[in-house]
């Protein structure tokens, strides 16, 4: 907010607002949203809002569906494994190659991530059920693609509702072929958002991947040095900018949950010393059972901006010894000069700018301080499918007085965005074109808006560029007519 | 480190550098445990084998990169061209998101539709009560002149009834009882998009002409003879409806468009987000049954709709997606025939101005081998303007495609003798044709965004010209009908074969001389 402006009045407005949008619904459903709609009380550090309950009908939410949090998020970046998206054909299609996992393979030969793979459900197979269907595909399978490493199965909602037994399937093709075969029952209609299919695909790459690796040799030395990287899907490539600045410190990265990741990566992350977490959201659930079952510390960190990724870099190095310790300050100073120069050069131009985000998993509250770091201010935040546990993290990275709209709707967010006119939007690609109509600068925070990456000191220079094109561009200056 | 605040280095680059290279080939090496390197070149070469292709046709069971989607998509479409209308769909939410994005991906614009967000309770008990507090909570929220149901494939295994829950959502006072809510049963697991934009646009039509759900006198038709247009679910609607008002207004035809999303689908950028622009006006929809007769662009899209219509006395016609010069000359021949109005001359100075522009260029395409893909109707368009053009089809594939489409292509083929050595592929997919495209290589092919993989692996040049277009921007603007339109595709696929000529010929040299400066 502009400096004249008070935290009360600031509040006062927001109040103001929320009731402005909440008098549009209908009581019973204005008393539902009321819970969702809030300003960061600092005094109370609290977000005051409630989360991870169902949506509420007829509102377009921007929610997913468990579906998406499986086959979408965790399992799909995967990429010597083929994963069939097991129903009727357009969950597969409408998230086929549209996150920019990236990943370096030869596609349809070893590595699947862009492929579309679908049972193509037709009528007899919700009357008959899809099991002998799903047996013969995985014959398919191996016929064609024999270098797969593996399959993991991606219930669409039929499969739930019709009773086939996908899990007898992938136990006896799993023997049949020696392979890891992994069934998911991943139902858009299950939970209210993306986050349960998280969880479920976490809970199977435990129970099918973990739980089945017995005495199986680990495929290289142990160093003290090891970590994983969990909860990092390499979108525009963010793993590799992250990656490059751990091994720079002098750790080990023994595997990469889930961009750019293989299933011998899975495998072998119980031997990591360290499990650094990005993605809270998506990936705690296996984070904690590693911790219990292997006594595997985790951390979470944060690489978006300098500020961040040097705080991260030293709490990760504080896991280990000096060496590391000195090496966390080595990578922080190599990489001064770059910061100082982007923020040299982007700041001034971005300085003061108001920010309105409405994100998933981790990015409504990591990405703030990148913004900071440019002059920037966060003025609204929301999860698409944040549980109160994010919430409470968030409280750690906002202003007082900071708006919060939890699953927020479109109508809802139009309104806002209409009334606190920030000067960037960092959304998804259903919300990009409805602000820019409005002559609001947008970036997708979601794709990175087909650029990235944008994590670690590389990612950064390219963060603030994209922020400076987006809200500089001469087209806003031409939205309403001269005359 | 090759980052530098002045001149920033995306993913393009940055990871093109020694510290990335380096890092991912140890990373493959040491924890990867990667197939070994002859082996992948063994397997590579294999997949685009004779061999591999016999197993690779041989498959029963597990489709591959599909050129189809799922049938609500084709729903939020048909609903999308009526004036006021917030396209609901009955069922999970994920779906819905997934209709949204896939849109927006194609239009760079918005596309607005709501969900009954069905989860666990909703699979036992049914979506009733999800689908009356939607309804009120999108009246009140979005404020529509008709909300258009359909379904997706939870609501449908469930066995939801939209008839009986549309009637108990009026009774308690979701939406006013005389409110237009048309509805169609679109299950994923039947047919594609095509057949969901089929039955959304006869549920629409249906509740117009036949009651709108005993809330009016079912119409009684009295032809006043005027014509109706359907366009069907197609890519290129914002250019190519726009195109087809010009060339009616220019005929002095008196029309309904029955869908229309040119408007929705292109609105500007002033200040101002339109959730809903243009459409067919609903009172249009109802009068449309007093037309005379109803042209459809896209046979396959309609086949229902149209049947709903010639009950009702009209005449239909049905093409598929002309485009081209014959395909023009027969769509405004139909329309002169059935509306008494003469082509004006300035029309048929447009069409000399395609055989013009055809005259000049095709001796660049004459006799190239061309492997094309996409919904039936359009593939059936495309490939007769290929004929014209003197190139031979070779491979025409459609995922969705049935015995109809292959007799049809197989007589469109067998009426020229460019379509000699062309082959057919109904519901076949995107692997298949890859496998086509390594044992029958062709010059050029023709598809969506996904043929990228294929011109990827098999370096065969890929033509855009399709659903979903994700990587190109604003052609979906252009017109591909009439003749306007037949010379925007002219000019894409000379385009590309341009400039696949000068990639071709630019090794100093070595085969430079062909590096022509006049084509």
């Amino acid at each position: 907010m502009s400096e004249n402006v008070t935290v009360e009045e600031i509040r006062e407005r927001n109040e103001q607002l929320i009731g402005e949008v909440l008098e549009a619904y209908p009581e019973k459903f204005a008393k539902r949203r009321a819970k969702h709609l809030a300003s960061f009380d600092e005094a109370k550090g609290e977000c005051g809002v409630k989360s991870n309950i169902k949506s509420i009908p007829g509102v377009m939410t921007i929610r997913g569906c468990a579906y998406a949090g499986s086959k979408g998020v965790v399992w799909g970046p995967i990429k010597d494994m083929v994963h069939i998206s097991h129903g009727p054909v357009g969950c597969g299609q409408y998230s086929w190659a549209a996150r920019r996992n990236y990943y370096i393979g030869t596609t349809g030969v070893d590595s699947f991530v862009t492929m579309q793979f679908t049972s193509d459900f037709q009528e007899k197979d919700i009357v008959f059920g899809g099991d002998k269907k799903l047996s013969k595909i995985i014959d398919e399978i191996e016929e064609l693609f024999p270098l797969n490493k593996g399959i993991s199965i991606q219930s669409e909602c039929p499969i739930g509702l019709i009773g086939d037994d996908i899990e007898a399937v992938s136990k006896a093709k799993g023997k049949e072929y020696g392979k890891t075969i992994v069934p998911v029952r991943c139902e858009g209609f299950r939970g209210v958002s993306q986050s349960l299919g998280h969880h479920i695909a976490n809970d199977s790459i435990r129970d099918w991947v973990l739980d089945k690796l017995g005495d199986k040799p680990a495929r290289f030395e142990s160093t003290p040095y090891d970590v994983a990287i969990i909860g990092d899907y390499n979108i525009g490539g963010d793993a590799w900018s992250s990656r490059i600045l751990l091994e720079e410190m002098g750790l080990r990265v023994i595997a990469q949950w889930s961009g750019d990741g293989t299933i011998a990566e899975l495998e072998a992350t119980p031997k990591a010393k360290l499990n650094i977490l990005h993605c809270y959201r998506s990936m705690s659930y296996i984070s904690r059972h590693m911790e219990e079952k292997f006594g595997i510390p985790w951390v979470e960190y944060n690489f978006f901006g300098p500020t961040k990724t040097a705080e991260s870099l030293r709490e990760i190095a504080g896991h280990f010894d000096d060496t590391i310790k000195e090496g966390a300050e080595r990578v922080i100073a190599k990489y001064q000069a770059l910061t100082d120069a982007t923020i040299a050069k982007y700041r001034p131009r971005l300085a003061g700018k108001k920010v309105m985000l409405f994100v998933g998993g981790l990015r409504p509250r990591h990405v703030i301080g990148a913004y900071e770091d440019l002059g920037m201010e966060v003025v609204g935040t929301g999860y698409e499918f944040g549980h109160n546990d994010d919430y409470q993290r968030t409280t750690h990275s906002i202003k007082d007085g900071t708006l919060i709209y939890d699953d927020v709707t479109s109508f809802e967010f139009e309104k806002f965005v209409e009334k606190i006119q920030p000067d960037l939007v960092g959304s998804g690609i259903k919300e990009k074109y409805i602000f820019q109509k409005m002559g609001v600068p947008f970036r997708q925070m979601h794709s990175w808006d087909y650029s990235g990456p944008y994590h670690g000191y590389d990612g950064f220079a390219i963060f603030a560029r994209d922020m400076d094109m987006a809200i500089n561009a001469p087209v806003w200056r031409m939205t309403k007519t001269p005359w | 480190m090759s980052q530098n605040a002045e001149k920033v280095i995306d993913h393009f680059e940055l990871f093109r550098g020694p510290e990335y290279t380096e890092m991912l080939e140890n990373k493959k090496c040491m924890f990867e445990n990667p197939v070994l390197p002859e082996e992948l070149t063994r397997v590579t070469e294999w997949t685009k084998s004779q061999e591999y292709r016999e197993k690779n046709f041989a498959r029963e069971a597990l489709t591959i990169n599909p050129a189809k989607a799922c049938q609500p998509l084709g729903a939020v479409f048909a609903a999308l061209g009526f004036e006021g209308t917030l396209p609901f769909v009955h069922g999970s939410q994920g779906c819905v998101a997934y209709y949204r994005s896939h849109f927006s991906r194609h239009f760079k614009e918005p596309t607005s539709a709501v969900s009954s967000s069905m989860t666990e309770d909703a699979a036992v008990f049914g979506g009733l009560n999800n689908l009356i507090d939607g309804m009120a909570n999108a009246f009140s929220l979005y404020k529509p002149k008709m909300i258009a149901v359909s379904t997706t494939c939870m609501a449908e295994v469930i066995g939801d009834d939209l008839n009986a829950y549309i009637k108990n959502a009026k009774e308690k006072g979701s939406v006013p009882q005389d409110f237009d809510v048309p509805f169609a049963h679109t299950p994923a697991f039947v047919g594609s998009h095509v057949t969901g934009y089929d039955n959304a646009l006869k549920g629409i039509i249906e509740h117009f002409w036949n009651g709108k759900a005993g809330t009016a006198p079912r119409l009684e038709r009295e032809p006043n003879g005027k014509l109706n247009f359907i366009g069907g679910f197609d890519g290129y609607t914002v250019g190519n409806m726009r195109e087809i008002k010009r060339l009616f207004d220019l005929m002095g035809v008196e029309y309904t468009i029955l869908g229309d999303n040119s408007d929705v689908w292109d609105t500007p950028s002033d200040g101002e987000f339109r959730m809903y622009d243009g459409g067919t006006r609903l009172e249009d929809a109802a009068n449309a049954v007093h037309a005379q007769a109803t042209i459809s662009m896209q046979e396959f899209c309609t086949e229902k709709t149209l049947d709903l219509i010639e009950a009702r006395g009209q005449e239909v016609i049905a093409f598929n997606h002309p485009i081209g010069v014959e395909g023009t000359d027969r769509f405004l021949m139909e329309v002169s025939r059935l509306t008494g109005k003469a082509i004006p001359a300035s029309i048929a100075k447009e069409r000399g101005r395609l055989v013009d522009a055809i005259a000049d260029s095709n001796a660049h395409i004459h006799g190239k081998k061309f492997a094309l893909y996409g919904d039936p109707d359009l593939t059936l368009g495309l490939a007769g303007f290929l004929l014209e053009l003197g190139a031979e089809p070779t491979h025409i594939l459609s995922t969705n495609g049935g015995k109809e489409w292959t007799q049809k292509v197989e007589a469109l083929l067998a009426s020229s003798p460019f379509g000699k050595n062309c082959h057919v592929y109904a519901g076949k997919d995107l692997w298949h044709m890859r496998s086509l495209l390594f044992t029958e290589p062709v010059d050029f092919l023709i598809g969506n965004t996904y043929g990228k993989f294929l011109e990827r692996d098999t370096k065969t040049p890929l033509i855009r010209i399709g659903f979903p277009i994700f990587d190109r921007h604003h052609h979906h603007r252009y017109p591909v009908w009439g003749y306007q339109g037949g010379l925007n595709v002219l000019v894409t696929i000379l385009d590309k074969i341009f400039d696949h000529m000068d990639a071709t010929t630019n090794d100093v040299s070595k085969n430079d001389y062909s590096f022509d400066i006049i084509r």
